[in-house]
């Protein structure tokens, strides 16, 4: 049942998953923390973490994380499986028919729609890990270090475009000598 | 066959040193198909990705199963995948053992506090810089803020606001296309 479950939920990303990795973050949380409740909001942002430093695609090492948690080994390799089946497919039909230059413009201008509910789909996710859980000592003493983190991070993030992996790893420090 | 085995070993050395995702590789996936097999010309290799990106799933994924069947037919097709995610599942396999088990441990558990706050900038940030992409102006500025709030406050399925989304898109990129040829039949 729950090969099932982590098989239908993973097409379904892999279908719908326009945007790349981050993109695919809402819809894994829905599913993973929301509906299935397979882990918590705090385990899903540790996930988070962890599947950006770790090399290669973000969604694949997402998959991987979720279907260890919940089948094992096989859960993992089914989940990252089920993840690439819709390419696969999609390689072999859609690919052919937009490489037509007429068709790719209209899946250009298409995608040019999509791009500003991606964008606030990925803002979603942001938002909703927003909360007591992730953020311990919100309210809570003088100093919100967590609100301070999270700002200062957004800042290198957005306006000096600095390395996530980098600003992983200092905010880990930080919260090893705060916490 | 020779061509099918450099493939996989081309792009298992890809997804297994390229950090922060498909982006990433981009670069590494040119210099290694373009520059140094010569498998594909340049200008359609650029072409190809210019599609591929547009596409759902893994754009990592995608890219190899192209450049795989381009090279190699689907056996080539099928390498170029593997190679590409055998190196982040088995890494990340081992991480998410290791990190299971040292998970309760309180210096694990401060670092990762610190961690978090962290993440959900990480997060917030390139929605940002993607609606600057977008060029939305205060018109369209209804789409992702309709979008946020059907997923955050309402809870509605991510995977229902895509498809509205697609739906959408797909009826604007239709009149896009019809306007542009009675552009071009007026003069």
């Amino acid at each position: 049942m729950i090969y099932l479950q982590l098989l239908w939920v993973f097409i379904k990303i892999g279908v719908l998953g326009f945007g790349g990795g981050y993109a695919m973050l809402s819809l894994i949380e829905h599913e993973v923390v929301n509906h299935y409740a397979w882990m918590t909001t705090t385990e899903f942002a540790d996930m988070v973490a962890i599947s950006q430093m770790t090399p290669g695609p973000i969604s694949i090492n997402l998959a991987t994380y979720v279907g260890y948690t919940t089948a094992g080994i096989g859960g993992s390799l089914l989940a990252s499986f089920a993840l690439c089946l819709p390419s696969v497919i999609m390689v072999y039909l859609i690919l052919r028919l937009f490489m037509d230059k007429k068709n790719s413009a209209l899946l250009d201008n298409t995608l040019k729609g999509l791009k500003p509910a991606i964008a606030g789909l990925i803002f979603a996710a942001g938002l909703s890990m927003m909360n007591l859980q992730n953020f311990p000592d919100f309210g809570r003493g003088q100093y919100n270090i967590s609100v301070i983190i999270c700002v200062l991070a957004f800042v290198a993030s957005y306006f000096f475009k600095a390395n996530p992996i980098l600003l992983i790893v200092l905010s880990g420090v930080v919260g090893f000598f705060v916490y | 066959m020779k061509k099918v085995f450099e493939l996989f070993l081309s792009f298992f050395k890809i997804g297994a040193f390229t950090l922060g995702g498909g982006y990433a590789m981009l670069t590494l996936v040119e210099k290694a198909v373009v520059d140094r097999k010569k498998w594909i010309p340049n200008d359609e290799f650029w072409d190809m990705i210019a599609v591929v990106q547009s596409l759902p799933g893994v754009f990592a994924v995608n890219t190899a199963l192209y450049v795989g069947h381009r090279v190699a037919g689907t056996k080539g097709a099928f390498a170029a995948m593997l190679g590409a995610i055998i190196p982040s599942i088995t890494i990340m396999l081992l991480l998410a053992t290791v990190f299971r088990e040292f998970r309760d441990y309180p210096v694990v558990e401060s670092v990762f506090k610190g961690i978090r706050p962290c993440v959900v900038a990480l997060i917030l940030a390139p929605s940002l810089r993607m609606i600057k992409s977008a060029k939305v102006n205060w018109k369209t500025a209804i789409i992702p803020i309709a979008t946020v709030f059907l997923i955050w406050w309402c809870k509605i399925s991510p995977a229902y606001v895509i498809l509205a989304a697609i739906a959408g898109s797909v009826i604007y990129a239709f009149y896009i296309n019809r306007s542009a040829k009675k552009k071009e039949a007026k003069p």
